[in-house]
């Protein structure tokens, strides 16, 4: 029993940083229907920007996080606006190439800057480890948890309430309509950019004080899964993604605690590929109604 | 005066030319009806006039300056708002959401509330409907919906894209007198509809267009009584 608790917890702290990655892929996919391969790096230069904060300006958590969810945000605005604007009428598969393009110009950009090492993330928090019977929780797993939490709840709020997040939802749903009633679709997509890019970077900064290293490709595997995540709660739903990331969180670490984890990441895969025989428009996706 | 006037206006689809050097006004207080079958062009040039296509020829003057190379967000602004054909509204979003985002760029926040109301005394069914989805509504709740989300931009040109159709004739009436009121409210009208004789009938004047050119022009009377035009329109 302890051991199931004590998984439940790793997994949700793990699962949350899925989410919040999930969280991107799927409002970017929402408002262009494109797979953006490259959100996974945001994540990581979001970790990076934590990493050069923390230890040369001596930021404490919090600051790192907020400057890194700032810069984050606004490096995505200008990914969109240089790579993928240019190529809003394009067809599909181009922008998902140059997607590919610009993860890896991130990735080896970034091992051209910074080299490929992997760096020890400065511990700016002390650890604590809090016991609840036989369960251990450490105070940045909870931090964690909290953090993508409150962060997701904001989202959805932004989403639901606020002027700029009706537009989002409207732009998805039908962007010349959007366009007839004088929303630019424009600034809508950028505002998408910035909030997905955003939870990226918190993400980033978040995951380098739980794991304790970062280096340049350590997008590559959380991207995918969190693209997976996306898919598996139903690509395009908001609360898909963070139900989709808890979900191949929660498996990973169940993987791990039978004893298979050199299997998990197949396992992961495996469960996806079963929800999508069984829901192929992923686990809160909709029978797909054909435009009229 | 002329609120709008459009001037030898083309517009292509690649290589389709769709519209073909088109001229008409709309005077400021009319209701103006642009009949044609289908294919004519007449989606086209409401497009046209809205900023989603770029012409590839003529002009667009409305309140006299040139709009045809403006961004749609401008010509909202500037008081044309459309209600395409189809209706377009928002699935995913409240009935409310939707008038919402029909004032998206409003700056008099203050006058916002009166204009619910309006359209909601315009539109009762809205109005117990404004926390639904609005994909839930029927055919004829929407196109009120979409009509409603038009005027919560306060309109002084409002583009309607055939709003009668796959209406039941009851819903089809109630659309052709909610039309005359908007006008009579000080909203000029541009009218394209497949059911020409309901259309003709409202207007104060009327176009026929066929293939991307206009073919005649006269008041709505004269067109309803031209026998060409009864035989091509209104299966006479
Ligand atoms: N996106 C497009 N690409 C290519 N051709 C188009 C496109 N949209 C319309 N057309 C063509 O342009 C011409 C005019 O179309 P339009 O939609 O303006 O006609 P319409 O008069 O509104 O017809 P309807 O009464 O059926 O709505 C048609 O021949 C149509 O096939
Ligand atoms: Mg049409």
């Amino acid at each position: 029993m302890d051991t199931i608790l004590q998984q439940l917890v790793n997994g949700l702290s793990l699962g949350s940083i899925y989410a919040l990655l999930a969280l991107g892929y799927t409002m970017v996919y929402g408002i262009i229907k494109l797979i953006n391969f490259a959100h996974g790096d945001i994540y990581m230069v979001g970790a990076f920007w934590g990493y050069y904060v923390i230890n040369q300006l001596h930021f404490n958590f919090w600051l790192a996080l907020i400057s890194a969810m700032i810069f984050c945000g606004l490096f995505g605005v200008l990914v969109e606006w240089l790579a993928y604007r240019p190529l809003r009428n394009s067809p599909r598969i181009a922008a998902l190439i140059t997607a590919i393009g610009v993860s890896f110009l991130l990735e080896n950009g970034m091992a051209y800057l910074f080299t490929s090492n992997v760096r020890s993330f400065p511990q700016v928090m002390h650890v604590v480890r809090y016991h609840l019977g036989g369960v251990s929780i450490s105070n940045i797993q909870l931090l964690i948890l909290v953090v993508s939490i409150v962060l997701m709840v904001l989202l959805q709020l932004i989403v639901r309430k606020t002027k700029m997040g009706k537009a989002m939802r409207a732009v998805s749903v039908d962007p010349e309509a959007a366009q007839l009633i004088g929303i630019n679709i424009d600034h809508t997509i950028s505002f998408t950019f910035a909030l997905g890019s955003a939870l990226a970077g918190a993400a980033g900064v978040m995951i380098g004080l739980y794991y304790n290293s970062i280096d340049p490709l350590m997008g590559m595997t959380p991207g995918i899964k969190a693209f997976v995540a996306a898919v598996l709660g139903g690509i395009g739903l908001i609360p898909g993604a963070a139900i989709g990331g808890f979900v191949i969180g929660l498996l990973e670490t169940i993987m791990q605690a039978l004893g298979f984890s050199a299997f998990k990441d197949a396992a992961v895969y495996a469960v996806l590929i079963i929800i999508l025989l069984i829901k192929p428009a992923g686990i809160l996706g909709k029978k797909i109604k054909e435009k009229v | 005066m002329s609120l709008l006037k459009v001037e030898d206006l083309s517009v292509n689809y690649g290589v389709i030319q769709a519209v073909k050097g088109v001229n008409f006004e709309v005077n400021e207080g009319e209701i103006v009806s642009l009949i044609g079958a289908n294919g004519a062009g007449k989606t086209t040039i409401l497009k046209t006039i809205s900023g989603i296509l770029k012409p590839a020829g003529g002009k667009i003057y409305y309140e006299d300056r040139e709009i045809q190379s403006e961004k749609s967000e401008k010509i909202v602004l500037g008081g044309i708002s459309q209600v395409p054909e189809g209706r377009h509204i928002f699935p995913g979003l409240t009935v409310m959401e939707n008038l919402q985002m029909g004032a998206f760029l409003r700056k008099d926040k203050a006058a916002l509330k009166n204009d619910y109301d309006a359209v909601f005394s315009r539109f009762p069914v809205l109005s117990e409907r404004k926390n639904q989805d609005a994909a839930t509504l029927s055919g004829g709740e929407q196109q009120m919906l979409a009509m409603g989300r038009a005027l919560m931009a306060k309109p002084k040109l409002i583009l309607l894209d055939e709003p009668s159709m796959g209406l039941a004739p009851i819903f089809i009436n109630e659309i052709f007198d909610i039309i005359k009121e908007i006008q009579k409210q000080g909203t000029t009208v541009l009218l394209i509809e497949q059911n020409a004789s309901k259309a003709l009938s409202i207007a104060d004047r009327g176009y026929v267009l066929a293939t991307g050119n206009i073919l005649m022009t006269g008041t709505g009377e004269e067109l309803l009584a031209n026998e060409d035009v009864q035989k091509a329109y209104l299966g006479g």
